[in-house]
């Protein structure tokens, strides 16, 4: 079926995955659900679908990795970044460009976005390799957004994703992409929060990491965050890791673009979190995991231009891939019920095991 | 650590404190630790129960102690053949009451279950009937104790007893109530101990099964879902509550404000709403006023009833929220709702299978913990209330009689030597002399009172000898928390550090002043948003957790006392920290976590 190149996010929802990729479709439907997501579209896979066939582009991407030894990394290499550069010689078909540039026009005038890919392979629970397509931060003006458009695109095709497609055998024309276009976020903080625990899998825990500015630090790694275990049903703040956070990644508006910047002496090391954010991101992941009915892992922010109670936004939420998966062995039930069950307790009561 | 060393002294070796030589004479020969016996008490774990007795006692007090254990050990031993567990023996050392609970030879518990199948069962089914039962036994016994009267013997017996042909004196009339008394005190820690343990296996079974399901939950977590927000244990503190809002209510607080309690009630009695109020003021009275600021166990216990001045100081605090506009009331049914929240969410991670046996020890665990909370009314507050009333009105008749100087002097005997104070004084009264112990008594009270004191001064030894490799004893654990781990918290709390480490009893973070309490009639000195600490808290504290940010003990489980008010009000909790009201004076700024159980000491005094 062939629909609409772009989708504003209030009109998106769950059925909508084949044509906006996991992520749109996720931000989709935390609009519809009253979660605060900053506004944005979603530049559908119609829309890649239309680039591809309009400059006869599957024959080519075909033909370059025709051949190609998915062990070969050099050979793996050379064609991806081939196909990236095809992707990226051409233009945007005038429906798509023009769809792109009208939604962007109603979000205001040259709103700062975030330009990011939402694959329909990327974020499903198998097959985790998030991370792999590219992320574009504070991006404004309508010839920016329309060419990071494409770079999404392209990104499909960056030399790890194309090993791994054919290592996995997925035909790569049958990956479609969709991008989305969401307005930046002017974080004062961020990060994720993960409604179980990354360490153990253990669901009666949210654990949030969170750094000053842009999340996108903490996502890379690039800073040691602010780590906070909540205990997912009473509520409370069951432990609190602060870290040295010796950088920051914050939108420069006259630079139009995200900038890293030290941390000044004075907010390294106190946390960037009050215990009432703390907590509001935990109820925050705990609504997005009973909406999705899976485990969470969620990236947030708080933005510094909202009022408080108002500022804490999600930005994206995906079901966590790692514990989900794993098949839980099944404990032996040593538990009994009834009177045998009052017995048993007594005879070796609990705190006497280690 | 060197085998021949044990981890704490042996009780042969703690030395009597200074002025308090001789205290072995205040309690009776069975709770000695004896030299002859030293072989077997050294080789025994001994630990201080400085939850039920947290300072020494008085000589007559040993009742409580002795009626508590035996109907504890009944139980188990005699009544439900506890599969592992007989009674707990005692001893008493320098004034503080030790425990070491008996467990049963590992071969014979096997053999044990069939009967503690049937006979526990027979209660688990029948839950509901036999405790109705057990509130009208106790009722009738509280009635019985009621109706005790002690009167002074008459200068002639009245002519009617010549004429009638009695035969027979007013001494006998002593006689009786004062046994009828003892045995009406034996038979209510009797019944105290019918379904508490039951109770206990109950909840320890359902706690056990969500612990192995998600290893990491807090115990307050499991404890809030059994939790009943209609305990009777709660009501006295409601009782002031809504007394306060009706007096703001209808425009009488102003007259409450000031003054004794008699001025008070009678500026309140011409001020507008005063009539309805007073009328409200009296019938809480019965039976909630029966309440002691204490535990029950002590004859220096404080009840409400007896002393109106503490409910009215409650009342005042409570007045003066209502007027800043504070919501007194305990939230009941959003407490329900939460409770219910609570549970709901931790059941949907469980799956199929294990939901239907959580459903299965919820259930059981929510009929019998009414039970849990509620006797504590009943027995501690009510009925020994009224024991001691009458206690004390026997002790004032003999003082009057010039046997003692002060009228609770009686207290500094033990109750076998109350009865042959009776004798003295019947006999003396018969023959026509002065009543012999007047030249005894006084002397050897100042003497005993003297120890007392002297034994007071001195806080006990958390423990004695050696611990079992792993305390297995289910009781131990439940009522006392006292684990492996909280006897290693007590070795390493004498090591020098400015932290303490107890159980996370009620969660949150707290920074503030310390308030050290060792007795209830201290409660006064506690101001708005301090820290409490203090060996061990009553029900009947509950307003002053209205006040404090905070609550640390010395000893206490998960289901001690502070532990569950605390999380009824919010308030982080430390319990079972060893020596925190020892180690932290008044005016301490501390840290406490209720999350990890930890308490800081930020800055010193």
């Amino acid at each position: 079926m062939s629909g609409a190149y772009t989708l504003d996010f209030s009109e998106i929802s769950h059925d909508d995955f084949a044509q906006v990729g996991g992520k749109c479709a996720s931000l989709g439907e935390m609009t519809q659900a009253g979660v605060a997501v900053p506004p944005g579209f979603a530049v559908t896979t119609d829309a890649y679908q239309a680039m591809l066939d309009h400059h006869g582009l599957k024959a080519e991407i075909e033909r370059a990795l025709d051949g190609v030894d998915p062990n070969d990394l050099d050979q793996v290499d050379r064609a991806a970044q081939a196909i990236r550069i095809r992707i990226r010689s051409h233009h945007l078909p005038e429906g798509v460009e023009q769809s792109i540039r009208a939604a962007y026009a109603a979000m205001g005038d040259d709103m700062p976005v975030a330009v990011r890919s939402s694959a329909t392979a990327e974020d499903l629970p198998d097959a985790s390799f998030a991370g792999q397509q590219d992320t574009y931060l504070w991006v404004r003006g309508a010839d920016d957004v329309v060419s990071h458009v494409r770079d999404c695109w392209a990104s499909l095709y960056t030399t790890r994703a194309v090993a791994y497609r054919e290592k996995q055998g997925i035909p790569h024309v049958d990956v479609l992409m969709s991008v989305g276009v969401q307005k930046m976020v002017n974080a004062k903080a961020a990060g994720v929060v993960m409604t179980l625990d990354p360490g153990t899998g253990d669901r009666t825990k949210i654990v949030i990491d969170a750094s000053w500015g842009l999340g996108e630090m903490v996502v890379s790694g690039v800073v040691t965050p602010d780590n906070y275990t909540v205990e997912k049903v009473l509520e409370e703040i069951l432990d609190r890791k602060i870290s040295d956070k010796h950088v920051e990644l914050v939108g420069d508006a006259e630079l139009g673009e995200a900038v890293e910047r030290e941390v000044d002496a004075e907010r390294r090391s106190v946390s960037c979190l009050s215990d009432v954010e703390v907590l509001a991101v935990a109820r925050l992941a705990k609504q997005l995991e009973k909406q999705n009915k899976c485990p969470q892992d969620v990236e947030w922010a708080i933005d510094a231009d909202l009022p408080d109670g108002e500022n804490l936004l999600a930005l994206q939420s995906r079901p966590e891939t790692i514990w989900s998966q794993k098949k839980v062995e099944k404990k032996s039930s040593t538990y009994m019920t009834g009177m045998m069950g009052i017995v048993n307790t007594l005879n070796n009561p609990i705190g006497s095991k280690t | 650590m060197d085998a021949q060393t044990p981890m704490f002294p042996s009780a042969f070796d703690v030395e009597t404190p200074e002025g308090a030589e001789g205290w072995q004479d205040l309690y009776p020969y069975y709770t000695h630790f004896q030299p002859s016996r030293r072989e077997q008490d050294d080789a025994t774990f001994w630990f201080c129960n400085s939850q039920h007795w947290p300072t020494p006692f008085r000589p007559f007090d040993t009742i409580m102690l002795d009626f508590a254990i035996k109907g504890l050990g009944q139980y188990n031993t005699r009544h439900l053949i506890v599969p592992p567990a007989n009674g707990v023996d005692y001893r008493i050392l320098n004034g503080y009451v030790y425990f070491s609970p008996v467990a049963v030879a590992p071969e014979k518990i096997e053999g044990r279950v069939p009967m503690f199948m049937e006979r526990a069962g027979h209660y688990f089914q029948n839950w509901n009937d036999l405790y109705a039962n057990w509130k009208e036994k106790v009722l009738g016994m509280i009635q019985e104790l009621d109706a005790i009267d002690f009167e002074e013997l008459p200068e002639v017996e009245d002519i009617s007893v010549v004429k009638e042909g009695v035969g027979l004196d007013s001494t006998n009339q002593l006689f009786d109530q004062y046994d009828k008394a003892i045995s009406l005190c034996y038979k209510i820690w009797q019944v105290h101990f019918e379904f508490l343990n039951l109770g206990y296996a109950a909840y320890l079974d359902f706690f056990g099964f969500v612990k192995e399901q998600f290893p990491t939950i807090p115990d307050q977590a499991i404890a809030k879902m059994v939790q009943g927000v209609d305990s009777e244990l709660f009501r006295p503190d409601d009782e002031i509550k809504k007394l306060a809002v009706l007096a703001v209510e209808s425009g009488c607080a102003e007259a409450l404000k000031s003054g004794t309690v008699d001025e008070a009630l009678a500026a309140v009695a011409d001020a507008p709403g005063g009539v309805a109020w007073l009328a409200q003021w009296k019938a809480a009275q019965d039976p909630w006023f029966n309440f002691t600021s204490g535990n029950g166990f002590y004859s220096t216990d404080k009840y409400w009833i007896d002393h109106l001045d503490i409910p009215m100081g409650y009342l005042r605090d409570y007045i003066e929220r209502v007027e800043e506009g504070e919501e007194i009331m305990r939230p009941t049914e959003a407490l329900l709702k939460e409770r219910d929240r609570i549970t709901t969410e931790y059941r949907d991670m469980m799956d199929g299978e294990a939901q239907e046996v959580f459903d299965g020890k919820l259930g059981l665990a929510r009929v019998v913990f009414p039970y849990v909370e509620d006797h504590n009314f009943y027995i501690e507050h009510w009925a020994l209330g009224v024991f001691w009333r009458k206690m004390r009105q026997l002790s004032k008749l003999l003082c009057d009689q010039g046997m003692w100087q002060n009228e609770d002097d009686m207290f500094f005997l033990n109750r076998g030597e109350v009865r042959d104070v009776l004798w003295d004084y019947s006999s003396s009264w018969a023959i026509g002399v002065p009543i012999r112990g007047n030249d005894y008594w006084p002397g050897e009270i100042a003497k005993r009172r003297g120890i007392y004191e002297a034994l007071s001064k001195v806080r006990p030894q958390p423990a004695l000898n050696n611990p079992p490799e792993v305390i297995t004893e289910p009781f131990t654990i439940m009522l006392w928390g006292i684990t492996t781990d909280a006897v290693q918290r007590w070795v390493e709390a004498d090591d020098e550090g400015s932290g303490l480490t107890g159980m996370a009893a009620a969660p949150g973070v707290v920074e503030g002043v310390a308030r050290v309490l060792s007795s209830p009639d201290e409660l006064g000195e506690l101001q708005k948003g301090e820290i409490l600490v203090t060996p061990v808290t009553a029900p009947s504290w509950a307003p002053v957790f209205g006040k404090i940010s905070a609550a640390v003990t010395d000893i206490g489980g998960m289901m001690s006392h502070a532990a569950i008010v605390c999380r009824e009000y919010g308030l982080p909790a430390v319990t079972g920290t060893g020596n925190a009201s020892s180690k932290i004076t008044t005016g301490m700024r501390l840290r406490v976590n209720g999350n990890d159980g930890t308490v800081t000491v930020l800055e010193d005094a």
